[in-house]
């Protein structure tokens, strides 16, 4: 039982590592397009990656 | 009980600032500084920005952020806090607040920590608070737009020309940061050249082989980076390659704005992204340890709580102590470039409007606390041995005997056979005249880490301090570099459309490179001065920061008028108006001041009288002629950039005076209010 607790809270840490570093980033994407677009098929894993870089460096992302 | 823990909270703030603040004649220990910072920080979340958000922004955690309300999944994503607090700490977290300590240590310790601490919890962290919240009323518009819809278009204007001429001289300094910590050191130049490779490979990885794999692919390429390292060791002692890495400053030079033109046209994911993965993991690591370190360590603070400097003739850089300390140290107690990122990104994936207070308040504290970590690596030097890594050769004398004898004349005693033990224990030849920061908050990490975690390893440590510097610095410099590009993509497509189009590739290719010969060039000149290049080009970049942060805190003062608070404005207003008065007399100075390396033209006048008398040393008068140019270049940035700030305050006093005569002003730009929670809405994480 204890053990159980204890996974549950390791899992749920690195589940926050994972989403912190945009790890999970594509794994979302999937989840968010299946419930808005479900006839469109996703882009795979390096197309999305790819466009998420391009996007994220548009804007103003590193001070000083 | 509550209310008696932060009772003595209150006094052992009080007690520990007091000992820092009294402490005569014997050095003091780093903790009292880490004691009474903690304690500030607390009492200024806990009260401060508690008050202010629940009085001033009357934040409403039941209004639906825009996260909720425009949910799309990309831009807009309602995010868990703490999730949003790292992004929006890694996105304001560069190299400035490591830098400006240790260049303010030369007033003494007291000064620039004092100003760290007060300016970050009554100036910085409320700006970033105040802008973050703004933005997210405004469906996370940009700081330009806030000041065009809610001054006027004088305040727009202002805010997108000072934004991209701190992208120019941010990028310079910073340029000329990493050069002269590669300075004919094949140790340093070998490790950052190889962290170029490196990165790509990681962007190659990131793409091809494991899309997207952030984790796996940063752990490897920290892994590549403490290779090269301990790599950059090897190269160092061997005769061939130590030589062909044993570069100039003006090969350095070239080399870094030839790496700036390539970075800022070649694919995000090949250069940009990887960098960024590893540049943030490995800040965020080295700070953590750095903290441990100092608390384990606890170490003895050498330099003096105040110095004779402070009357302006500091060898670190010119200019007495008002208003310098505070142009000098921008980042760590307020930094107008955070507006930029508080407005437009972190606003967008905000899922309750209360979570302003830890994300914009909370993340600038840490920040601040990075800054005091700095000062404290600076001060626990050797004051001699700080000053000589830190002096130009045209203030100290260009050899190490000449250099040792005018520091140790200061009262700072240094010997030539300590600094060359010194610069032999770090792996190098010399640690002289390495002005710029980084390298003496190399020495002072090395020193800290070595001693916490053994002494042998004192060249790995110094090498891996100056690693970790470069690898942000450049990141900072592509980062900074392509957002000046698009910015004059844009103004340029307004001239001629073509130019506008941000993937035509002949636009791409110009305005990069009008961008790096605008960084390039200040980059250069900053090379070949014989004062160091920092002596000008910080103070420029300070003024420029504070500038920014002028501007915003023009805009969140005006808006909290509008909205009828002016009894409140104050909490703005003050840090404005210290930040008005701070730049316009550095920039007074740094025009009339007849101090040659204070004042601009005082500096050029003399340059151009010594080039006529002929007593310039040949080399010196090949340049004079361009030193000469960029002084007075200098003086009319600077007062550029003054009045910009008079014309902003000047346009907020305007609206201000019309809203208490009861005139009509622009309307408000806050998005209507609809109530929506997070409990009732889909959330990430």
């Amino acid at each position: 039982m204890k053990n159980q607790a204890l996974r549950e809270r390791l899992d749920s840490l690195w589940s926050f590592v994972r989403q912190l570093a945009t790890d999970d980033a594509y794994e979302r994407y999937l989840v968010h397009h299946r419930s808005l677009h479900p006839k469109e098929p996703p882009l795979d894993r390096r197309a999305f990656y790819e466009r998420e870089q391009q996007h994220k460096w548009s804007g103003v992302k590193r001070c000083c | 009980m509550k209310k008696l823990l932060w009772f003595l909270v209150a006094l052992i703030a009080a007690g520990a600032v007091a000992g820092i603040a009294l402490q005569r004649g014997e050095s003091i220990n780093a903790l009292w500084i880490v004691v009474a910072a903690v304690c500030i920080y607390a009492l200024g979340y806990r009260f401060y920005s508690a008050w202010i958000t629940a009085r001033v922004l009357s934040v409403d955690a039941t209004r639906a952020t825009p996260a909720l309300r425009l949910n799309d999944g990309r831009d807009f994503v309602p995010t868990h806090r703490w999730i949003v607090f790292g992004h929006h700490f890694a996105a304001i977290a560069g190299p400035g607040p490591l830098i400006g300590p240790t260049l303010a240590a030369q007033f003494g310790y007291l000064p620039g920590t004092l100003w760290i601490l007060v300016g970050a919890v009554f100036g910085g962290c409320v700006q970033d608070m105040t802008i973050l919240f703004l933005s997210t009323r405004r469906n996370g518009r940009s700081l330009g737009q806030m000041a065009r819809d809610e001054l006027g278009p004088v305040g727009g204007y202002a805010a997108i020309l000072a934004t991209l001429m701190i992208m120019i001289i941010l990028i310079a300094v910073l340029g000329l940061v990493v050069v002269n910590a590669m300075k004919n050191s094949p140790w340093a130049t070998s490790t950052v050249f190889a962290t170029i490779p490196i990165a790509v490979l990681i962007g190659l990885y990131l793409r091809n082989i494991r899309p997207g794999r952030v984790l796996e692919g940063s752990l490897i390429g920290i892994t590549l980076l403490l290779l090269a390292v301990a790599g950059g060791g090897f190269v160092s002692e061997h005769p061939v390659l130590s030589a062909m890495f044993n570069m100039g400053g003006k090969s350095l030079a070239w080399f870094v704005i030839i790496y700036g033109f390539v970075a800022a046209v070649l694919p995000v994911w090949l250069l940009l992204a990887p960098r960024d993965y590893l540049s943030t993991f490995l800040k965020l690591g080295t700070v953590v340890l750095l903290a441990f370190a100092v608390v384990l360590m606890h170490p003895q603070l050498k330099m003096p709580a105040l110095t004779q400097f402070i009357d302006g003739t500091g060898p670190v850089f010119g200019g007495a102590l008002f208003p310098f300390v505070f142009i000098t140290i921008a980042c760590g107690a307020i930094s107008g470039f955070h507006a930029l990122v508080s407005s437009g990104t972190t606003p967008k994936l905000i899922q309750q409007e209360s979570d302003v207070r830890l994300i914009g308040y909370g993340s600038m504290m840490l920040e601040s606390g990075v800054a005091i970590m700095a000062m404290i690596a600076a001060t626990l030097l050797d004051p001699g041995v700080y000053f000589a890594i830190n002096s130009g050769p045209g203030v100290v004398g260009a050899t190490l005997d000449a250099a040792v004898t005018t520091i140790s004349g200061w009262g700072f005693p240094v010997t030539a056979a300590q600094m060359q033990s010194l610069a032999q224990q770090m792996g190098e030849t010399s640690l002289l005249a390495r002005t710029g920061g980084a390298p003496s908050l190399a020495v002072g990490m090395a020193n800290i880490f070595a001693t916490a975690f053994g002494q042998g390893l004192l060249a790995i440590w110094y090498h891996f301090a100056i690693m970790f510097e470069a690898v942000f610095i450049l990141t900072t410099l592509d980062a900074g570099t392509r957002v000046g590009r698009f910015m004059l993509q844009d103004f340029l497509g307004h001239v001629w459309k073509p130019m506008g189009q941000t993937s035509w590739y002949p636009s791409v290719l110009i305005s990069s490179a009008l961008v790096v010969a605008g960084w390039g060039y200040f980059l250069y000149i900053g090379v070949v001065d014989p004062n160091g290049g920092i002596n000008i080009l910080w103070p420029l970049f300070g003024i420029t920061n504070q500038l920014l942060a002028g501007i915003a805190l023009c805009v969140a003062t005006g808006i909290l008028i509008k909205q009828g608070k002016l009894r409140y404005s104050w909490v703005t207003a003050v840090p404005l108006a210290w930040l008005a008065i701070v730049t316009t007399t550095a920039t007074w100075e740094k025009v009339v001041s007849p101090d040659v390396r204070v004042g601009f033209l005082a500096g050029a006048d003399k340059l151009a009288a010594n080039l006529a008398a002929g007593t310039l040393s040949p080399e010196l008068a090949a340049v004079a002629p361009q030193l000469i140019f960029n002084q007075r270049l200098d003086a009319a940035l600077a007062m550029l950039l003054t009045a910009m700030l008079w014309v902003v305050i000047a346009d907020t006093a305007r609206v201000t005076w019309r809203v208490v005569k009861g005139k009509p002003v622009l309307p408000s730009s806050e998005a209507v209010a609809v109530p929506g929670n997070a409990s009732t809405a889909e959330v990430h994480g």
